[in-house]
């Protein structure tokens, strides 16, 4: 598959036929460019070495030709629509995004993917899979260092996805080298693009707009399946998230213990607020507020605390979390959040006040 | 080239009794805050560039030590956004453009036969805003949550709702520099329409003049659309509007129309006055006329033109309507005919010439070499189908540093050491500066080249870690980094013994070859050079 | 020109005013830059004070300036030549303020023709619409915005329109006091330079009402999307210049009861009146663009 034939020093064919068009039409334009840029050092080198005072070269003194300037006018812009016309006809083809056979929609936020299958009951979200140890040289990198997640985009090969892309707060851009894909997700609209993967295989790419503190941190990674297998993994998923939610709602009749809750806690946060509010609860000052002894996560009433995590905060970085983590998963992170580092509120939050404050009781 | 001559006692001065606080120069620190003399404003803004350039070098050193390895190492994710950031706008704004200004300041009245800038005073305020709209923007860093970290682009909702609050500051002293610009571009241009001498007519004008006043045109016509995108910024992020925030019926990509508006211009107003340099330089060197005098002069101009419809080369990725990128692809490609029609006149310029490779020379070719292959770059990124694979990689880093360190700043450099001896009186440490010269160039390359390979091979851009396949280059390209900044401070060792006027006193046309107003009168260069005009014939 | 004839081109000596201004604007940039900051975190603190300092060292330098500047020009020391750098300074001082303008008229323009249509599926964003703003219809003025906030048109009859034709007569009657000045009609020139200056003042006055009016009667504020955005904003803005142009002419009036200005010499008459005219022309554009259409 061309995700494994990655070279080092220039673009790659990727593996669907519009990057292979994209690679020729890089490779046309490259070979031009070089062309040009041996012509006319090799004139300048030429005439430094021939005509150099060091050799006697005496001066002359024309400075005008008007054939010559018309030529030299002429003929870049006959190379300039060489160039124009299959460019336009790889680019039109790009551009048209009619006649899918699926779509997904890819929503972009601060800095995770979200996926969402526009014709099944399938959707989830898509972290950066490598270990902070490694990040901050503690471990050993991995092969797939920076280019992993813990949930890939799966799509069938032989078909053609249509993907809308959007944001749900900065730009983000979408990017897989692969397919020739990068479109922007801009917050409040929709960006269509396309793809037809030929061959099974992991295709890696990153997040290629600077969305804040950990652009760098937001891979995309799309496994290509055989039609087959695709739709028993798509059917498996929709029955997966379909006991999940049955679960949710039998949840609400339960208490979880306090270890549960801190362990389940301390992993959603991990994934999902310690990229601002860091590891140690601390935030970032100016830019990102501390938890650690705050007001709103120590204070008796952990109504507002709840509220903020499933609604979001509007005008800040602060997302709502209501839509990407479960009742269960936000209970566990806000009694983490309540009980860690210092903060010993000692309170237990259970699925069924989260249940509460999220439908407004 | 003009050649003047019949110049009418250039020292005039001497006869004239009403004035005589004119004949000997202000002493000490007040000399230069209060002085509206161009050739102390031009030496003002030219430090003033130099120190800026250093700041930002430094800036880049960092960004290029994280960056030497994988994993983080020096600085955090949200810092390594400022420098880079913080790098980008001081660059360009504090650095190249402040330089190119002051080489306007100097130059421009002595080539046309001018007894000063045509606005003195305003000139003097133009600098000095300068530096305080630095150190707001350098303050800025040190606040809690750090200065700003959304890139020299600023594209919003990152630059509104999700930054820090120290956007205020950002969005005023961008404002306060915009005034300044605008102000100096206003005296460039004034002083080209109304202040030529005698017989100075407008095709017989040096390329260097008429580069910058194209250029001053450019920067009263977008600087403003600037500020008003600052503005836009400041509203969104602190009085509720929503000019680009869907939600309120605006949208972030109008932004980016807006800044591109101004940025794509922008560009045009860090090469044109190289441009200029470059073909003052050549034919003096090759002791041949320059070849193609009036096509150069209508390829600046349409340059200039062309730079107002192709913004939205920077956008391809945003979603555009595909008949909005064809549009855009052509223009920008268009671009590469009266720029080609300038390389092709420097290289005809030499033709036949008698060559002679002095300093200022081996830096106008390194920059006609080096500036032509980031030309050509970005005519790939013109492209708009490839431009999806190489926007926002370092593929477009790669581009715009040869654009700009070979291109704008090497012309700069060129320019500094073809005019020194006229400024001082002496040459300067010839040897030395060879070292400039070679270390620089070697280092440049081992900087930029490889970028465009991890460029293409996939490292976006502003990130400060990186996959694993990209680990070799970006080594090497920290070397180049770090020996290109050493090689600067060669250049700063130049320049302090040429401001403390060591070396050879040199004659008034210093370089055999040399042509213009400015060869004719002593070195170095008289306090008040023409005050009468001299005519030209 | 000859160069038997030239005349000395003035070269000020030292000044002590740029650095001020640059002093001015950076107490300008630091206090409103922590004002700004000030306010919206609803803490107190020294924004407002350097901010005032800012203004004052500013209004202090202008007068200066300026002052050096008559003086100089009263006792002769201007050539016919710098008089044309004055002219041709200003003109591409109000180009740049053209371009200001223009940033937002685009963004006005922007919005109407592009951004809206394409929130309501438009172009290539019939998914935008579709999946983001279901039933959300493109409109201007845009009373209701894809967020669900709702305000009211300002018409353009009323205040507008006789704001319209304040501003229009205005412009005649600062052209008729020029002609009085060239004229020598010193009677012309002070009774139309006089109706201008109240034209002026009473444009702002009406706009301040129509703002009263715009926040207290139609909720139309400055948060209500980009219709109330593009509306403060571009009239806002105008605002402010016409607040420029009026002290302008102000200190014009002033000069003029002075004796200053004869009949060829009388530069900053004339920038202060093509500043006027071109401020007029603006609030044409604002017009038809804002209001009208
Ligand atoms: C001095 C600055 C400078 C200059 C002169 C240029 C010159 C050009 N630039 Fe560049 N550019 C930048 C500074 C500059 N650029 C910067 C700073 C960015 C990034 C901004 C950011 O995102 O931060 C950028 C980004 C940028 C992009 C966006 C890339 C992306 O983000 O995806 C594009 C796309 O079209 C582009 C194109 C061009 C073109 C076509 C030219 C042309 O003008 C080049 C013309 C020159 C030649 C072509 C070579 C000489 C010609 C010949 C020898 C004749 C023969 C040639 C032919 C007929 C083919 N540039
Ligand atoms: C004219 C403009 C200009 C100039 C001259 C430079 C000069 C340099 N730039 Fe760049 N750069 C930009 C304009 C410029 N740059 C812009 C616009 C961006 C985009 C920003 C953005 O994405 O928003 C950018 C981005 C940018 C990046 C990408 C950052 C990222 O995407 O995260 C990098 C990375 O290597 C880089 C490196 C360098 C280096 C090594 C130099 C060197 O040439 C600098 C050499 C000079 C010195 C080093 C100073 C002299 C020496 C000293 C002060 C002594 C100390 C020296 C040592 C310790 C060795 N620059
Ligand atoms: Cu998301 Cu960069
Ligand atoms: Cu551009």
């Amino acid at each position: 598959a061309g995700s494994n034939d990655v070279s080092s020093l220039n673009l790659r064919r990727g593996a669907t036929e519009i990057s292979g068009q994209v690679y020729d039409l890089h490779m046309l334009m490259f070979s031009i460019c070089v062309g040009i840029a041996v012509v006319v050092f090799g004139v300048m080198f030429v005439s430094m070495y021939l005509h150099r005072k060091s050799r006697g070269a005496k001066p002359a003194n024309f400075h005008e030709n008007v054939k010559v300037e018309i030529a030299w006018t002429v003929i870049p812009f006959l190379i300039l629509i060489f160039m124009a016309v299959p460019a336009a006809k790889t680019l039109i083809a790009m551009e048209d995004t009619t006649e899918a056979d699926l779509t997904v929609l890819v929503t972009g936020s601060q800095w995770k993917w979200h996926y969402k299958y526009m014709d099944r009951e399938v959707e989830y979200y898509s972290l950066l899979a490598t270990q902070r140890e490694q990040i901050n040289n503690r471990y050993n990198k991995g092969e797939n260092y920076l280019l992993e997640v813990d949930r890939p985009l799966v799509i069938p090969t032989g078909q053609k996805v249509r993907f809308l892309i959007t944001s749900d707060d900065v730009i983000h851009s979408w990017w897989v080298p692969d397919f020739a894909v990068k479109k922007d997700a801009n917050p409040g609209f929709i960006n269509e693009a396309w793809t037809k993967v030929d061959e099974p295989g992991i295709y890696r790419g990153q997040c290629a707009e600077l969305c804040g503190k950990d652009h760098g941190f937001m891979p995309v990674v799309v496994i290509a399946k055989e039609p087959a297998d695709y739709e028993a993994w798509v059917s498996e998923q929709e029955s997966i998230q379909r006991q999940a939610r049955e679960e949710e709602q039998r949840l609400l009749a339960m208490s979880m213990s306090k270890e549960e809750l801190m362990s389940e806690g301390e992993r959603v946060y991990n994934a999902a607020c310690a990229a601002c509010h860091m590891p140690n609860g601390e935030g970032l000052p100016g830019v990102f507020p501390a938890l650690k002894g705050s007001v709103l996560a120590t204070q008796n009433d952990p109504t507002a605390h709840i509220e903020i995590v499933l609604n979001g905060k509007t005008g800040t970085a602060m997302q709502a979390f209501g839509k990407m983590l479960s009742l269960k998963e936000i209970a566990a992170v806000v009694t983490y959040e309540r009980n860690a580092w210092g903060n010993n509120t000692g309170q237990l939050i259970q699925p069924k006040d989260v249940n509460a404050v999220a439908t407004g009781q | 080239m003009s050649k003047a001559t019949d110049i009418v006692s250039p020292d005039h001065a001497a006869a004239d009794h009403d004035d005589h606080h004119d004949h000997h120069i202000p002493k000490g620190l007040m000399r230069w805050v209060l002085t509206t003399n161009h050739k102390d404003i031009g030496t003002l803004y030219l430090w003033f560039a130099f120190i800026m350039f250093l700041t930002g070098g430094a800036m880049a050193m960092v960004i290029r030590a994280e960056l030497f390895q994988p994993g983080l190492q020096i600085v955090d994710p949200n810092f390594f956004n400022q420098m880079t950031t913080v790098h980008g706008l001081i660059m360009v704004f504090g650095a190249v453009m402040p330089a190119f200004t002051g080489l306007a300041n100097w130059l421009v009245p002595m080539m046309i036969g001018a007894p000063d800038m045509a606005l003195p005073r305003m000139n003097n305020w133009s600098f000095w805003i300068l530096p305080f709209a630095f150190s707001i923007l350098l303050a800025s860093l040190f606040l809690e949550g750090g200065g700003p970290a959304f890139g020299w682009t600023f594209y919003a909702p990152l630059s509104t709702t999700y930054s820090g609050d120290s956007t205020a500051l950002f969005v005023f002293s961008v404002h306060i520099m915009g005034i300044s610009s605008i102000m100096g571009a206003i005296n460039v241009i004034v002083t080209i329409f109304n202040m030529r001498a005698p017989g100075m007519t407008w095709m017989k004008m040096p390329l260097f003049v008429w580069t910058w006043l194209i250029t001053a045109f450019l920067l009263i016509a977008v600087m403003p659309v600037l500020a008003g995108a600052v503005t836009m910024v400041l509203t969104d992020k602190f009085f509720g509007t929503s000019f680009f925030d869907a939600a309120g019926g605006g949208d972030p990509v109008m932004f980016q129309h807006i800044f591109w508006f101004f940025g794509h211009p922008e560009v045009y107003i860090m090469i044109l006055p190289a441009f200029g340099i470059i073909s003052q330089i050549v034919p003096t060197f090759a002791r041949k006329p320059l070849f193609g005098y009036a096509s150069m002069v209508y390829a600046t101009a349409s340059i200039a033109l062309l730079s107002f419809i192709v913004w939205a080369h920077h956008m391809f990725t945003t979603g555009m309507p595909v008949a909005a990128e064809m549009f855009f692809m052509f223009a920008t490609m268009l671009i590469s005919v009266p720029t080609g029609v300038k390389v092709f006149n420097w290289v005809a310029t030499m033709w036949r010439g008698s060559m002679t490779f002095e300093i200022p020379m081996m830096f106008a070719l390194a920059f006609i070499v080096l500036f032509t292959i980031g030309g050509l770059s970005g005519l790939m990124l013109a492209i708009t189908p490839v431009d999806f694979q190489y926007h926002d990689t370092y593929f477009v880093v790669a581009h715009f540093h040869y654009v700009l360190v070979t291109g704008a700043v090497f012309s700069i450099m060129a320019a500094v050491y073809y005019w020194l001896p006229k400024w001082t009186g002496r040459m300067f440490d010839i040897t030395l500066a060879k070292w400039h010269f070679w270390c620089s160039l070697i280092s440049v390359n081992l900087l930029f080249f490889p970028m465009h390979f991890v460029g293409l091979a996939g490292m976006p851009r502003r990130i400060p870690d990186y996959a694993l396949q990209f680990a070799d280059f970006n080594k090497w390209i920290s070397i180049g980094g770090f020996a290109f900044g050493l090689s600067q401070l060669i250049f700063l060792w130049v320049m302090i013994k040429a401001c403390r006027k060591q070396g050879e006193p040199v004659s008034s046309q210093v370089w055999e070859g040399a042509e213009g107003l400015e060869w004719e009168i002593p070195s170095p260069a008289p306090y008040h050079s023409f005050e009468t005009p001299p005519v030209v014939k | 020109m000859q160069h038997q004839e030239y005349q000395k081109y003035y070269v000020p000596a030292q000044s002590v005013w740029p650095i001020v201004g640059a002093v001015a604007l950076f107490l300008i940039a630091v206090g409103a830059g922590n004002f700004v900051i000030e306010t919206t975190r609803g803490e107190s603190g020294y924004g407002d004070n350097i901010l005032a300092v800012g203004i004052v060292v500013l209004l202090v330098m202008l007068f200066g300036w300026f002052r050096d500047q008559i003086n100089e020009s009263m006792s002769g020391l201007y050539s016919d030549q710098l008089g044309r750098s004055y002219r041709q300074g200003m003109s591409w001082f109000i180009f740049s303020e053209v371009m200001f303008f223009a940033a937002f008229f685009g963004a006005l323009f922007y919005a109407r023709v592009i951004a809206l249509p394409w929130l309501s599926g438009e172009s290539n964003n019939a998914m935008t619409n579709e999946v983001l703003w279901p039933g959300f219809e493109a409109m201007w003025p845009l009373i209701e915005t894809p967020g669900g906030v709702s305000t009211t048109a300002m018409s353009w009859s009323g205040l507008p329109t006789i704001n319209t034709v304040i501003l229009l007569i205005s412009s005649v009657t600062l052209h008729f006091a020029h002609v009085g000045l060239e004229q020598g009609k010193r009677k012309q020139l002070t009774a139309m330079l006089g109706i201008t200056i109240l034209l002026g003042c009473g444009f702002l006055f009406l706009q301040v009402e129509e703002y009263v009016h715009a926040y207290r009667d139609l909720g139309l504020t400055l948060q209500s999307g980009i219709y109330g955005n593009t509306f403060f904003l571009l009239t806002g803005f105008h605002g402010m210049h016409v607040t420029l142009g009026t002290i302008i002419l102000m200190v014009l009036f002033l000069r003029v009861l002075k004796g200053h200005f004869t009949h060829d010499n009388h530069f900053a008459f004339q920038a202060g009146s093509w500043y006027w005219h071109f401020v007029d022309v603006v609030w044409v554009m604002l017009y038809v663009f804002v209001y009208v259409l």
